[in-house]
């Protein structure tokens, strides 16, 4: 019985020998828990609230629209063409200035305004609704301003889009996948079920990056600091008149915008 | 006890048997939306929230409404209402569920439900959903079933249960008000953001729920004999009355605030609602069908000589939970999304898959009431309260 007993440990480990001879130890070390630490890059863009200003005035073509939709969409992995048009995903789009900004309606309003198309995304809130009503935190605001998604923690309640009064949440009513043209394995991709939207690009900003909409852009968007008196955009907004959408709500919208 | 739904006659089991059949069904297409995703339903970006939170919305307000029947007998000691009390709670506990079902099923990512204790978060009202609607879940289940289980031993009834029982009266204003809460915090949203959406809420609830709990016991003295007592019946309707009157009364309060304001985001739901907006009016037919029926259940409520007449309190009661149903479980929420923020009307309709699995949610609902009224029908049969 014993001696059964020896026999098979001694098979045991000697197959167990041969079969980790020639692994790499790094395999091994895989399994061991890992204690790592986030360092922030040096090259980090810093603020206490990022905030943007929208000179509509730059955005003549279409052309100008699509440059900087496009610049978005494909390195977030945001789905396009996705056959239901109601359960679409939206980061950036261009909407009617008399929609983007219903409170403005008047009948009178100049025609070239009323059809005029701007740029809408989140406004980042300085009091954002859909932190406030989160169950889980998964969407929360970071310290520089910008309202962000853990998209791994949310559970698809939909409680912030309900919140939201800019609409510029969206929900993954299937999976995005199929529906991804430019593939960023850099950037996380989402799975069905969860809410998403734009993140003012947290990734780029750390690596010393502006967002990609106002690098393509081409002067059209500042972005900066709105709590900084020296920054750029500070100066643009206090030298133009600009407007954000829905002030009356109290949301404290970040993304302003030159008419 | 428990053992009582084990004997039942062949009407019993057939319909047992019927629920299961129906949940079976409403599981395959709930299986298809897990797999697919909810792209199987008619919500989108614009209208979020749909027929299934329109449900439990509706089943929060029947849950609260056993309180109508717990107040009469615990604050003001009116034994009419002991031998139905069970029965309230009991259907109390089915609504709860049949509200946490219908979350559960809404969610995109119910596997990580959990997360919502793992991460609580205070700032939310969900949060605090979550802990009344299981308070109150808890709450009845301990009430109604020791209470029931004394009665089953024929000893008094504990004294613990009666300090459970008064402490979920505020309880179950609480989960109407905590529901109603979801909806009136937020910016944006013209046709919730009311402070009288609460009292709307609870007075909507106590009149819903009271009728739906007066057919069901109506339906229970002819399968079982039980009879609820001419008296306790007429007791009901009067106070499903009264907070019938209230509802329409806080409805028409938020249409003249609306209109006489003149303030366009406030009108625009309820011209969507009425009238079709920009074209657009799915819901039109069905909110009239809701005036008239609210009209028609009142004219029948309100004089007592109609009300006190079987026959016409039944169809009164069916009119009220048809005019109730449609403001709450289909207007109230559909309706607050739309126009959406862009003011643009973008409609919903519920898909089959919402349908059947909406099915399957009640079928659930129904079949945990069957089984619990069973138990408190057989204990009462053997207490010779119901004859054998």
């Amino acid at each position: 019985m014993d001696n059964k007993r020896r026999k098979i440990l001694k098979i045991a480990a000697a197959t167990a020998a041969v079969s980790f001879t020639g692994l790499p130890i790094e395999t091994f070390a895989s399994y061991l828990p890992k204690i790592g630490k986030y360092v922030r890059s040096d090259k980090e863009k810093k603020a206490k609230q990022w905030g943007m200003v929208i000179d509509t005035r730059k955005f003549k073509t279409k052309e100008d629209f699509e440059r900087v939709i496009k610049a978005c969409h494909s390195i977030h992995n945001v789905p396009e063409d996705i056959p239901n048009k109601k359960q679409e995903i939206k980061w950036i789009w261009e909407e009617e200035f008399s929609h983007a900004f219903p409170d403005q309606e008047n009948p009178f309003l100049a025609e070239r305004y009323e059809h005029k198309d701007v740029i809408v995304l989140c406004n980042h809130c300085q009091h954002p609704p859909c932190v406030r009503v989160c169950p889980t935190k998964a969407t929360f605001k970071r310290e520089d301003g910008i309202v962000m998604m853990d998209f791994h923690r949310c559970i698809g309640c939909r409680y912030c889009m309900a919140a939201c009064p800019y609409g510029s949440r969206s929900f993954n009513f299937r999976d995005p996948a199929p529906f991804v043209k430019h593939k960023n394995p850099k950037f996380p991709t989402r799975m069905r079920g969860v809410v998403e939207k734009c993140l003012f690009c947290y990734e780029r900003l750390e690596e010393g990056k502006l967002p990609a909409c106002v690098e393509a852009s081409n002067g059209a968007i500042i972005f900066g600091d709105i709590f900084d008196p020296n920054s750029e955009i500070s100066k643009v907004l206090r030298e133009n008149y600009t407007i954000v959408r829905k002030p009356e709500l109290g949301t404290g919208p970040c993304v302003f915008y030159i008419i | 006890m428990l053992e009582k739904i084990f004997y039942g006659d062949k009407k019993y089991w057939s319909w047992v048997i019927f629920l299961l059949i129906l949940i079976g069904i409403g599981s395959i297409a709930y299986i298809t939306q897990l797999k697919k995703g909810l792209m199987v339903t008619g919500m989108g970006r614009d209208v979020s929230w749909g027929f299934y939170i329109a449900q439990f919305t509706y089943f929060v307000g029947v849950a609260a409404s056993a309180v109508m029947v717990v107040i009469p007998l615990y604050l003001h000691n009116y034994k009419k209402f002991e031998q139905i009390v069970t029965f309230a709670e009991f259907m109390a506990v089915a609504s709860v569920i049949i509200c946490i079902c219908f979350i559960l099923v809404d969610l995109g990512q119910p596997q990580r439900l959990f997360n919502m204790i793992l991460h609580p978060t205070p700032n939310s009202i969900l949060f605090y959903d979550m802990i009344v609607l299981n308070g109150y879940l808890l709450l009845n289940i301990l009430i109604s079933w020791n209470n029931l289980h004394a009665d089953y031993r024929r000893v008094p009834h504990p004294k613990w249960t009666k300090v459970l029982a008064y402490i979920s009266i505020p309880w179950a204003v609480s989960i109407h008000t905590v529901t109603a809460f979801l909806y009136q915090g937020l910016p944006g949203r013209h046709y919730w953001l009311s402070a009288i959406l609460a009292a709307r809420f609870l007075s909507s609830a106590f009149c819903s729920g009271p009728a739906i709990l007066v057919l069901l016991l109506l339906i229970l003295k002819k399968v079982t004999k039980f009879d609820p007592g001419k008296e306790a019946i007429h007791t009901l309707a009067k106070i499903i009355t009264y907070a019938m009157c209230i509802n329409v009364f806080l409805f028409l309060t938020e249409v003249f605030t609306s209109f006489y304001s003149n303030i366009p985001g406030h009108k625009a739901t309820f011209i969507y609602l009425f009238k079709g907006l920009h074209g657009h009016g799915n819901l039109v037919g069905w909110m009239w069908v809701m005036v008239a029926c609210a009209i028609a259940c009142l004219i029948i409520l309100i004089p007592s000589k109609f009300r006190n007449n079987p026959e016409l309190l039944v169809v009164g009661l069916i009119l009220l939970i048809v005019a109730t149903w449609i403001d709450k479980g289909l207007g109230l929420v559909v309706g607050g999304f739309i126009p959406n923020p862009f003011e643009k009307v973008v409609e919903y309709c519920p898909t089959g898959y919402e349908l059947l699995i909406s099915m399957m949610v009640y079928s659930i609902g129904l079949l945990i009431l069957t089984l619990l009224w069973k138990i408190g029908v057989g204990v009462k049969r053997e207490l010779g309260i119901i004859p054998k």
